[in-house]
C-alpha cells in the first residue's frame, strides 16, 4: 500500500529555460505534505513530472527505490499516483459515473458494465461525502461538487499518492471541513497527500510537513509544527513580509460618493442590494462562493439581467445595459475569471492593454506607436515584468497577467473600478504589489471595490467591507470592526 | 446555489492550460520564450508565400506558358471572385463565425440583379444608369443578407454554421425558382454596357484584378488599423473576455456578416458581365473555395487570428494549382479538387501545433 517517492536531482528545461534546478527530496508514505512556493516556483512542473504528465530533462524519479520514467499520466496512475487538477478535467456532458471510470471502463464482454460502475461510483461518492446520483450529468453540478467528483475519481483509481492543487479554492467552510476529514482518513489508510495551497492557515492545520520551493529550486523541508505562517511566507518569498499591506489612508472626510446603488436585484443571485463608494475609498465585498457578489456586479454592469435597482454614478442616474456603457460613464470591472473573462491570453500584451480604450489610439486609424507607448507606460507604472513587450499575454506569469488585466481596466481612466478577486492565483510578491497599487488608485481619488475571498486581504486593505450571504447584503463593517471572526460570522449567518 | 447564467456557455477551460494554477511563467514548450515564438509566427506567416513561390517555380519548369503575363493575368482574374469573397470570409472566420451560404448568395444576387436591370431598363432609359442601379442593388442586397445572418447569429443565438446552412439552401432554391430551373439572362444592350466591368482593363491589368487588389487593401487596413478590426480579433480570440472588456460583441459580429455580404455583392457585380446570366449552378461550391483560401492563408478556423495577405495568397495559390494542372498533363485536370484538398490538409497539418 505504501509508496516511497524520491526526487533525485530532477531538472526540467522548457526550450532554453530551466524551470527546475536539481530538485532532490523524499516523500515518506502516509504523510500529508504541504508544497509551498510562489507562482513560477516550479511546484506544478514538479508535480506534473511525478504524475507522469512531463518527463524530467535530467535526474530521476524513484518510486519505492527504483527509478521510474512514466510515459503518461496513465502510467503513473497504475503506480497509484494521481494528480487532481485545479482546473477540472471532467467531461461536462457525461455522468458522474462515466467520468469516474473514463478511460478505465469496466466491461462485460463487449459491452460496458454500467451497473457495476454505477455501484462503485456510489461508494466513492459516499466516501467523499457527495450526495448525488452517479447518473447526474457533471454539467449540473456546482464547482465544489465537481471538486469532490475529481477526488472520488482519484479514489476509485486506488490512489496511493494524491496530489491536490488548491482543492479548497472553490469550497465553502463546511465542504472544506469534509475534505479535511477525508484527508485524515486517507492518511490513516496510508495514502500520501501532497497538498498545494496558497492558504497557509490550511497548510498549517492539515499538513505534517511542508516542502518549500523557490525559483525552481528546493528550499527546505520542515515539520509544519515548527513553523509559523509568517515563517512559511518568508521562506516562499525569501524575504521578510512584515509589510504586506500599505498604510491605510482614510478618504477625505468630505469625499463625495462616486457610485451609489440602491435596491439592486439580479434575479436568482442578489436581492435589494444597496451600497455606496466614496472617492478615495476602498470598499470590500466579502462572502462565500455563491453568495452572489460577482453576479450582483455583473448585473450592475448589464452583463446579467436585473429586475430592479437605481444606479447613480457621480450624482447622475444611469441605466447601464453593457460594460461598454459603464466604461463610458467611468465604471469598469475586472472579472475573477482571468483566463475566461479577464484577459485574451492568446493576444499580445498591447492588444490586451488598449482594448477598452482603443478610441484614444485612433488618429483616425489605429496608431501602433501610441499603443506601444501606452504599453511601455503601463509596464513601468504597474510593474509588469516581461522579457519581451511583443509577447503574448500567455507568456506572463500569473501575477504579471493580473497586473496587465488591472492596467487594462484602468486604461479608460474610470472613476470607480471593481476588482473581483484581484489576487487570485497570484504569488505573495505580486500580491503585495497589487495591494499597493489598489491603495494608489484610491489615493488618486478613485472609488475602488474589491471583491475577495481572502479575509486577510479585505481586513488589511479596505476602509469598509460589505458582507453578502445568499444574495443579500448582511452588513457593512467599518475598518475598526474588521476581524476574521466577524466576517465569517456574517458570511455564514451564525451572527 | 442558483444556476449558471444561460447568456453564454462558459468554456470548460483552455485546453492548452497547464493543470496547475501555479504554472511556471513560461507556460510550457508550446509557448516558448519570446524570441523563438516570434520566429515561429514569422515562419507561419511566410508559409503560404513559400508555397506559392514553390508552385510558381514548378509551373515555370513544367510549362513555358505558365510564366507569361497573359497567363498571370488570366489566373488573377479568375481568382478575383473567390479572392474578394475570401477577404470578407476572413473577417467572419477571425471573429469565430462561418458563412456557408456565400456561393448561393452570389447566385441569388446575380439573378435578382439581372431581373431588376432587365425590368427597369425601359423606364430608366439610359443603359449605363440601369447597370449602375443594378450594381448598387447587388451591394445593398448583399449587405441585407449579411444583416439577416448577423441578427440570427447574435440576437437569435443560433450557431452560424446552422444559420448559413439554412440560407445556403434558401438562396439557391429561390434563384432556381426565379430562373424557373433554367438561366436568367441579361438583355443584350445592357450586356454591352456592362461587359467592360469584367473584360476591360486599366494599364494592361484587367479590371477585376484592380477591384480584388482594392478590396484586399481596404480589408487589410480595416483588420489591422481600425478599432473594428481589433474588436473582430478580440471576439474571435475569446468572446467572453471581449464582452467583459466593454466590446459591443453583437454589433461587431453583425458587421462582419454584412461586410462579407458586401464582398459577395462585389464579386457578383464582377461576375455577372462575364457570362451575362445566372443559373442554378452559378457560384456552386464558392463557399468551400473561399473558406479554403482563408485557411490556406493561415487563419485559424476557430477564430482569433488571421491575415488578409495570407488569405489573398491562399486564394491565388489554389487557382495556380488548377492553372498548372490545366497547362500540364502530369496530373489529370479532373483531379484538381483532389490536389487542392491535399494542399489544404498539408496546411492544416503544418499549423496543428499552434493551439
Amino acid at each position: 500500500m505504501s509508496l516511497h517517492v524520491d526526487f533525485a536531482a530532477v531538472t526540467k528545461d522548457f526550450g532554453a529555460v530551466r524551470v527546475l534546478h536539481d530538485v532532490s527530496f523524499e516523500l515518506a508514505p502516509g504523510r500529508v505534505y504541504g508544497l509551498l512556493g510562489e507562482n513560477g516556483a516550479g511546484k506544478s512542473t514538479l508535480m506534473k513530472i511525478l504524475a507522469g504528465y512531463e518527463p524530467p530533462s535530467e535526474g530521476e524519479l524513484r518510486i519505492d527505490g527504483t527509478a521510474r520514467r512514466f510515459a503518461s499520466s496513465r502510467d503513473a496512475e497504475r503506480d497509484g499516483i494521481v494528480l487532481i487538477h485545479q482546473e477540472f478535467n471532467l467531461a461536462e456532458d457525461l455522468s458522474i459515473a462515466q467520468n469516474i471510470f473514463l478511460g478505465h471502463e469496466r466491461r462485460r464482454g463487449w459491452l460496458l458494465d454500467d451497473a457495476s460502475m454505477r455501484e462503485a461510483s456510489r461508494q466513492a461518492l459516499r466516501q467523499v461525502g457527495l450526495q448525488a446520483d452517479p447518473d447526474t450529468r457533471v454539467r449540473e453540478l456546482i464547482v465544489a461538487e465537481k471538486q469532490l467528483v475529481e477526488i472520488a475519481k482519484a479514489l476509485s483509481r486506488r490512489a496511493r499518492l494524491l496530489i491536490m492543487d488548491e482543492p479548497t479554492a472553490t469550497l465553502t467552510p463546511a465542504e472544506t471541513e469534509r475534505l479535511f476529514a477525508l484527508i485524515s482518513q486517507l492518511k490513516a489508510d496510508g495514502v500520501t497527500i501532497v497538498y498545494i495551497s496558497h492558504k497557509l492557515d490550511e497548510v498549517e492545520r492539515i499538513t505534517d510537513e511542508v516542502v518549500v520551493m523557490r525559483d525552481g529550486r528546493f528550499v527546505t523541508r520542515a515539520p509544519t509544527a515548527g513553523l509559523s505562517r509568517q515563517q512559511m511566507a518568508n521562506l516562499m518569498v525569501g524575504r521578510e513580509l512584515s509589510d504586506m499591506f500599505p498604510p491605510r489612508l482614510p478618504p477625505a472626510p468630505d469625499a463625495k460618493p462616486l457610485l451609489k446603488v440602491q435596491g439592486l436585484t439580479v434575479p436568482g443571485w442578489a436581492a435589494d442590494v444597496g451600497f455606496e463608494v466614496r472617492a478615495g475609498e476602498i470598499l470590500g465585498f466579502a462572502g462565500l462562493v455563491g453568495a452572489g457578489r460577482t453576479e450582483m456586479f455583473e448585473g450592475l454592469l448589464g452583463l446579467r439581467p436585473r429586475s430592479a435597482g437605481r444606479i447613480e454614478l457621480n450624482g447622475r442616474e444611469l441605466r447601464l445595459r453593457s460594460p461598454r456603457e459603464a466604461a463610458r460613464h467611468g465604471l469598469t470591472y475586472l472579472s475573477e475569471d482571468r483566463k475566461g473573462k479577464g484577459l485574451h491570453v492568446r493576444l499580445s500584451l498591447r492588444d490586451n492593454l488598449t482594448l477598452m480604450d482603443l478610441d484614444r489610439h485612433l488618429h483616425p486609424l489605429l496608431d501602433p506607436k501610441s499603443e506601444d507607448e501606452a504599453l511601455r507606460q503601463a509596464v513601468a507604472d504597474f510593474g509588469i515584468r516581461t522579457r519581451d513587450l511583443g509577447s503574448r499575454a500567455a507568456a506572463l506569469s500569473g501575477g504579471n497577467q493580473q497586473k496587465l488585466a488591472i492596467a487594462k481596466v484602468l486604461q479608460p481612466q474610470p472613476q470607480v473600478v471593481v476588482l473581483d478577486e484581484p489576487t487570485r492565483g497570484v504569488d505573495v510578491g505580486a500580491k503585495r504589489d497589487i495591494y499597493f497599487l489598489i491603495q494608489r488608485l484610491a489615493g488618486q481619488g478613485r472609488g475602488v471595490v474589491v471583491i475577495s475571498s481572502e479575509l486577510i486581504e479585505l481586513i488589511g486593505l479596505c476602509h469598509r467591507v460589505a458582507v453578502m450571504r445568499a444574495g443579500v447584503l448582511q452588513t457593512t463593517l467599518s475598518a475598526e470592526q474588521l476581524s476574521e471572526e466577524e466576517l465569517i460570522a456574517h458570511a455564514t449567518g451564525v451572527h | 446555489m442558483p444556476p449558471e447564467s444561460t447568456r453564454a456557455p462558459r468554456p470548460a477551460g483552455t485546453p492548452a492550460d497547464p493543470p496547475g494554477g501555479s504554472a511556471p511563467a513560461w507556460g510550457g514548450p508550446a509557448l516558448g520564450p519570446g524570441a523563438s515564438s516570434t520566429w515561429r509566427v514569422k515562419l507561419q506567416a511566410a508559409g503560404p508565400w513559400l508555397g506559392l513561390v514553390l508552385l510558381c517555380i514548378a509551373g515555370t519548369l513544367l510549362n513555358g506558358d505558365f510564366a507569361t503575363w497573359d497567363n498571370a493575368m488570366n489566373v488573377l482574374t479568375r481568382t478575383a471572385f473567390i479572392g474578394i469573397i475570401a477577404v470578407g470570409m476572413c473577417f467572419v472566420i477571425i471573429s469565430g463565425g462561418i458563412d456557408l451560404s456565400v456561393g448561393s448568395m452570389a447566385a441569388l444576387l446575380a439573378g435578382s440583379m439581372i431581373l431588376l436591370m432587365n425590368g427597369i431598363a425601359a423606364q430608366v432609359g439610359s443603359p449605363l444608369l440601369t447597370v449602375a442601379i443594378g450594381i448598387v442593388f447587388a451591394l445593398v442586397l448583399g449587405a441585407v443578407f449579411g444583416l439577416v445572418h448577423g441578427l440570427l447569429v447574435t440576437k437569435g443565438r443560433i450557431e452560424p454554421f446552422i444559420v448559413t446552412l439554412g440560407t445556403l439552401g434558401i438562396f439557391r432554391a429561390y434563384l432556381t425558382y426565379l430562373a424557373n430551373g433554367g438561366a436568367i439572362t441579361l438583355d443584350g444592350k445592357l450586356s454591352d454596357v456592362y461587359s467592360p466591368v469584367y473584360y476591360g482593363s486599366l494599364l494592361g491589368v484587367p479590371f477585376p484584378i484592380w477591384v480584388f487588389a482594392a478590396v484586399a487593401a481596404v480589408g487589410a487596413l480595416i483588420l489591422n488599423r481600425t478599432g473594428y478590426g481589433r474588436y473582430v480579433q478580440a471576439i474571435g480570440s475569446n468572446e467572453q473576455v471581449a464582452r467583459y472588456a466593454a466590446v459591443n460583441v453583437d454589433r461587431i459580429k453583425v458587421l462582419t456578416y454584412m461586410l462579407l455580404g458586401v464582398c459577395v455583392g462585389i464579386a457578383t457585380v464582377l461576375y455577372v458581365p462575364r457570362l451575362g446570366s445566372a443559373s442554378p449552378t452559378t457560384g456552386l461550391l464558392w463557399e468551400l473555395e473561399a473558406i479554403a483560401a482563408v485557411i490556406v492563408g493561415g487563419t485559424a478556423l476557430k477564430g482569433g487570428e488571421g491575415r488578409i495577405t495570407g488569405t489573398v495568397v491562399g486564394a491565388v495559390l489554389l487557382s495556380v494549382i488548377s492553372n498548372i494542372l490545366n497547362l500540364t498533363s502530369i496530373i489529370s485536370v479532373y483531379l484538381n479538387a483532389a490536389v487542392q484538398g491535399v494542399v489544404i490538409i498539408i496546411v492544416a497539418f503544418l499549423q496543428r501545433g499552434r493551439r
